[in-house]
């Protein structure tokens, strides 16, 4: 199977002020891709956990660690985005990678729910060789497909990840 | 006016209450600094605290888990805090962390000032 390459494709340092840009850049990305702006809120908001925790916890607040993220405009089944994050940082088991209990008031350990509230996917690898990786997709609730709609105008399949 | 990672914060004192206003996003970058005028301000153990979120059109969860911890001071200084204003982006992410139900939110300023 052809893996496509990403639409984008950005290396930014593991700062903090950084991540005001990237939510810019992602923003129009997911407009353009047919997001409504709940989705885009949505969509920009999880790639900003995710990069706050690498951020936190990969590189323990370190301004000078490398994260790649690479975002994909995929069409069939049907339309989605999909965001792939990636670190040099601390690894992880990801099965340890999960939502705190909700009940108790805290401040903290909210990003991992939130990413998984508002995605449709959300998966955590371990890189080789090292690091993390984060794959992150949404669909536009728009492009999902109504099993009695024989006219979808899906654009052809370009690609599968 | 605010540049960087410092947040244009304004601060009014309004008979026993003091109403903060926070201007711009807040995220990791900026919630320090947030976090450090709220500390600061029930140091001096108002009655209430507004936290007016109108003009913040967006915040992660660095902005709530710092608004959790002003909860958590002002209830031990037995101040009221009320959020006041949220934009519905912001509201959203209060609803997904399940913290709307926690916190006293207010539509407006005016309404956490006369409760």
């Amino acid at each position: 199977m052809t893996r496509l390459p990403p639409a984008i494709r950005i290396e930014i340092l593991s700062r903090a002020d950084l991540l005001a840009p990237v939510r810019a850049m992602l923003t129009s990305f997911a407009e353009r891709s047919g997001f409504d702006d709940v989705e885009t809120g949505h969509l920009a908001l999880a790639v900003d956990e995710a990069l706050a925790n690498v951020i936190r916890h990969g590189y323990d607040s370190r301004p000078n660690g490398r994260i790649w993220l690479s975002a994909f405009l995929i069409e069939e089944p049907e339309r989605r985005i999909r965001i792939e994050i990636e670190d040099e940082g601390h690894q992880t088991e990801p099965e340890k990678i999960a939502s705190r209990d909700l009940e108790e008031v805290r401040p903290g350990g909210l990003g991992v729910h939130i990413m998984q509230e508002v995605t449709d996917t959300c998966q955590f690898e371990r890189r080789t060789p090292g690091g993390m990786r984060l794959i992150l997709e949404k669909t536009p609730r728009r492009a999902k497909k109504d099993p009695s709609d024989q006219n979808h105008a899906g654009s052809p399949e370009n690609g599968h990840q | 006016m605010s540049s960087g990672n410092d947040m244009d914060i304004k601060v009014e004192n309004r008979d026993d209450s003091v109403l903060v206003t926070p201007i711009g996003e807040v995220d990791l970058a900026r919630s320090p600094s947030l976090r450090s005028r709220l500390k600061q301000i029930l140091g001096d153990s108002p009655a209430r605290l507004v936290v007016d979120l109108s003009q913040v059109p967006y915040m992660d969860s660095s902005g709530v888990a710092t608004l959790v911890e002003a909860l958590q001071q002002s209830r031990s200084r037995n101040c009221s805090l009320f959020l006041a204003g949220l934009q519905d982006r912001v509201r959203s992410v209060f609803e997904i962390a399940r913290l709307d139900t926690v916190f006293t939110i207010t539509p407006d300023v005016n309404s956490a000032l006369d409760a």
